[in-house]
């Protein structure tokens, strides 16, 4: 108690100290002390010498925040979360920070990038290891640089982007997800130290798929990252995020927002692999991820398409969703996610149709192997104005052992006779008959289990950017690893 | 805000002032539980589309029409006669109701075959209230719903039906409620309690309709109990008027290769909304829960169903059709869940809604909660409208739109009224829905016979 109070006492001083002088002093403290109140956001956007208004968007954020209970809806439990007992900025690490070199890197680690096939540069990188900085990656993201701006593609950090192009950020930051919007949305819009900006500007079709992993600064985008991707009328842009390699990571708690926009003939596809932390076989430890995605497709004829491979974290809550303004617009929502050990998961989509003729469609893999708990929960909404409107869904899990968990929670609501909603959701073990061809032709269990859930995925392995597709195939396989036996 | 004491307040009151004119009242054990169910439901309160179960039902202000407790004079109004459902004599025994209170000039009893009875709850609280200890109120009931909790306190009416051991009845025995015609509106709690022992079969069909267009409210909680080996087919055609709410609860245990055939169709009701749970306690039990509602105006319809897999070797089937029209509102709430160890379950579910208008809508949940791996479960939804196709291909047969439309609609029903296994009910149930339907072209004769 008496250390909380020194903190926050300490924290006082220094803020005071700054109204003194004025934010632009070069503050050299970096890491700002252990706790949640205004200071501390106050301390973030100076560091980050943001506008006014974003400050004072923040502080509405973190005062509603206060007032918001803890959501008991969903089924992960977990122990209540001390948000006091986190920081909430800490600079980039430097270089010296890291591991020295792949030999200081945990073995276990290294063992799964060689399953999955990573160059070994790669995994210095991943591992988070000092790399040289002249080395390759620095030098393709320098040409990604160049040939995006050619085009007049934006893409970098939001920091950036708050300074670069204020106007694109206030008008379309907090448009798809308000501060009001859940807990940890609220908390993120208070605290959020970083994440991607992206802008496609009219009738440009993005010359390459856009991927945190490559871009520059791309480290320690933190805990309570920020994503906002605005593609403009006719453009087109597909996005990765994450990747299949685990990360190395400190922070337990995630609550990350990613924003899409798509005005009319847009298209923007969002593929997501998040192989996080998940805690070890006795599920101790592991990554919260709750994050909230959405995307608007404001425009006519556009389209948002969502691609999710779900592995990590110990628990994951999260519902990727599209909001089907414009007449004609498409949503999707690919989803696999597997859980094993003691992993939680807790995700879906939300489809809300609005505009007339709008059409969406729901492919939900589910796989639970060990003592993990997994529900897909999903929404979808057809408006009294949504005529025409067209849904199909389809959820199916697998169960793998006896002490695993596989739940479906689908809401359909239909307000008019025109619009047809189908959903569609199966519930089974593993064939044994599969099992046994294969492991008869002298493939072992797990291999042959690996097999047969990939087949079960592959509707939507195939919706994956081809890179990604190929390392999520091993990774499927990976993460079932001791879930026979 | 109202607050929730404020609410429950005037049925404690209530409760308080009746407590002694209450079946059963010289009954310590009853009183106890009647005193338990009332707190219960101070606990848990009224039902609002806060709590998850309640998300799509929101009840109307029960303050405004002012209902009061039905009295004995309530079961004294003038009755015209009781509507048809079996075309003939089918039915072996007819017990019929007016607001709780059993007429036997209009009920037909005679015929009762041995080891079964079928009598008012009052009666059997006098008779043999140790069976009533016995088998109602148990663990099975969780009273996590107000209203169930407060039937609890209140039940005033209804039925025991008990089959004995080996007993098979396969004629129907049908239950008729009539309900309302009051000058003031009134509201019940019914309690019913169907006990069937082990190896007996029998088939319940369970009718509740209006005497007048009055307003009146239901509120009714039924227990059934299958014993190992036993059959009940239990069917209940709910036809309310439009003033009517009615809230039902089913609460059903089926026990060891025994099975449990339960169909509700309903063609009427302001608000109604039947919530039905049955544990497969029993290896080898089956349950099929069904159902058909038409609903128009702004009618409201919610079938809730639980259905928990205790024990391996459990199946489970549900079929729901639904049409709404006008502005109604339909809401099926489905949850299978498998237990740990309940390996080898089977369950299917499906829900079909037909909306014939712009203003009529539909909500789905349909949820599986499963802790098994060996087991087979899907279910399935769908909402849409008459197919403009199959109404086309009608039509260009020189059929007219509108009988083109009740066929498309009837038709539509018919896949529901399958799982009927029982073919006279079905044919009755049948019938009802075409009296539902548009009238100035149901009957259609000449389409019958070429």
């Amino acid at each position: 108690m008496s250390g909380k109070a020194q903190t926050i006492e300490q924290v006082r001083e220094f803020t005071d100290d700054s109204y003194k002088y004025g934010f632009v002093t070069d503050v050299e403290v970096d890491t700002a002390p252990k706790g949640l109140n205004e200071d501390i956001i106050r301390f973030i956007s100076a560091k980050k010498d943001e506008p006014e208004w974003l400050l004072d968007s923040r502080l509405k954020a973190y005062r509603h925040w206060l007032t918001m209970p803890e959501p008991e809806w969903q089924k992960p439990k977990f122990p209540a979360i001390d948000y006091q007992d986190s920081y909430y900025y800490s600079a980039p690490k430097s270089v010296g920070d890291g591991p020295q070199s792949l030999e200081d890197v945990d073995p276990e680690l290294l063992k799964t990038y060689e399953k999955l096939g990573i160059p070994l540069f790669e995994q210095e990188r991943l591992a988070g290891v000092a790399v040289d900085a002249v080395f390759d990656s620095v030098s393709v993201a320098t040409t990604f640089k160049h040939k995006l701006e050619e085009v007049g593609v934006i893409f970098c950090p939001i920091s950036e982007a708050v300074k670069r192009c204020p106007e694109l950020i206030r008008k379309y930051m907090g448009s798809v997800v308000p501060y009001t919007d859940n807990k940890h949305a609220c908390l993120n819009s208070a605290v959020f130290t970083d994440g991607s900006f992206v802008y496609i500007p009219k009738g440009v079709k993005c010359p390459m798929e856009l991927s945190t992993y490559f871009r520059i600064n791309a480290e320690n985008t933190g805990q309570f990252e920020r994503t906002l991707i605005i593609a403009e009328e006719g453009s087109y842009v597909s996005y990765l995020e994450g990747c299949t390699a685990p990360m190395r990571d400190e922070n337990q708690l995630h609550a990350a927002i990613v924003e899409l926009i798509a005005l009319d003939d847009a298209e923007i596809k969002y593929s997501t692999v998040q192989n996080w932390y998940p805690g070890d076989a006795e599920g101790n430890g592991g990554i919260y991820n709750f994050v909230t995605k959405r995307g608007a497709c404001r425009g006519r004829n556009s389209k948002i398409s969502w691609t999710q491979v779900e592995t990590g974290s110990a628990i994951t809550w999260k519902y990727p969703s599209c909001i089907l303004q414009g007449d004609n617009s498409v949503g999707e929502f690919y989803s696999i996610a597997i859980t094993n050990h003691h992993q939680q998961a807790d995700t879906g989509t939300k489809m809300i149709h609005l505009g007339k003729n709008t059409t969406s469609r729901i492919i939900s893999k589910g796989i639970s192997a060990g003592k993990s708990d997994q529900t897909y929960r999903g929404l979808v909404r057809m408006g009294p104005k949504a005529e025409g409107a067209r849904n199909y869904s389809q959820c199916d899990s697998l169960l793998v052992g006896d002490k695993c968990g596989a739940h479906t929670v689908p809401y359909i609501e239909s307000k008019n006779k025109s619009s047809v909603v189908e959903h569609e959701a199966t519930t089974s073990k593993i064939n044994e008959d599969q099992l046994f061809y294969l492991r008869q032709r002298g493939i072992n269990e797990e291999a042959a289990v690996a097999l047969v859930v990939n087949g079960f995925c592959r509707e939507v392995l195939q919706q994956l950017p081809m890179e990604f597709a190929v390392e999520a195939q091993k990774l499927v396989g990976i993460s079932l690893e001791g879930s026979v036996g | 805000m109202r607050n929730m004491v404020n609410l429950t307040q005037p049925y404690v009151d209530q409760f308080d002032a009746v407590k002694e004119r209450l079946p059963g009242a010289q009954l310590p054990w009853l009183e106890a539980r009647r005193v338990a169910g009332l707190a219960r439901f101070k606990t848990v309160g009224l039902p609002t589309v806060k709590m998850e179960n309640w998300k799509y039902t929101r009840l109307p202000n029960l303050d405004e029409p002012g209902f009061r407790l039905a009295t004995w004079d309530d079961g004294h109004v003038a009755v015209a006669g009781v509507p048809a459902f079996f075309s003939d004599q089918t039915a072996l025994v007819r017990l019929v109701y007016v607001n709780g209170i059993i007429h036997p000039e209009l009920s037909q009893l005679d015929q009762l075959p041995d080891g079964v009875s079928v009598e008012p709850i009052a009666q059997v609280l006098e008779t043999d209230p140790g069976f009533i200890e016995q088998h109602m109120g148990t663990e099975a009931v969780a009273y996590d719903q107000g209203f169930a909790a407060l039937n609890a306190a209140m039940m005033e009416s209804g039925t025991v039906f008990r089959v004995a051991t080996g007993v098979v009845i396969n004629q129907p025995i049908e239950i008729v409620y009539l309900n309302g015609g009051t000058a003031e509106p009134i509201y019940r709690h019914p309690r019913n309690l169907f006990v069937l022992e082990s190896g007996s079969q029998a088939t319940l069909v369970k009718r509740h309709a209006g005497i007048s267009a009055g307003a009146y409210f239901n509120n009714a909680v039924t227990e059934i109990v299958v014993g190992d080996g036993a059959i009940l087919r239990h069917y209940t055609i709910q036809a309310d008027c439009l003033e009517a709410l009615h809230l039902s609860s089913v609460h059903v245990r089926v026990g060891r290769d025994a099975t449990y055939e339960n169909f509700n169709l309903a063609i009427g009701g302001r608000l109604s909304r039947t919530e039905t749970r049955v544990r497969l306690e029993g290896r080898g039990s089956h349950c099929n829960l069904s159902g058909a509602y038409l609903m128009k105006a702004s009618e409201h319809c919610d079938n809730t169903t639980v259905i928990e897999h205790l024990v391996p070797d459990t199946t489970a089937r549900e079929v729901f059709k639904g049409v709404l029209n006008d502005e109604a509102r339909g809401v099926f709430q489905g949850k299978l869940i498998v237990h740990k160890d309940a390996q080898r379950t089977d369950g299917y579910q499906m829900s079909r809604a037909l909306l014939l208008s712009n203003r009529a809508e539909m909500d789905t949940k349909p949820e599986l909660e499963i802790y098994a791996d060996d087991v087979k479960c899907s279910h399935g939804s769908t909402t849409g409208q008459i197919d403009e196709t199959a109404l086309f291909y009608l039509r260009s047969r020189g059929i007219p739109e509108a009988l083109a439309r009740n066929l498309l609609i009837q038709s539509f029903i018919a896949e529901a009224l399958e799982e009927i296994s029982d073919l006279r009910v079905r044919e009755a149930m049948a019938h009802q829905v075409i009296h539902w339907l548009p009238a100035q072209c149901y009957f259609a004769e000449e389409w019958k016979q070429p």
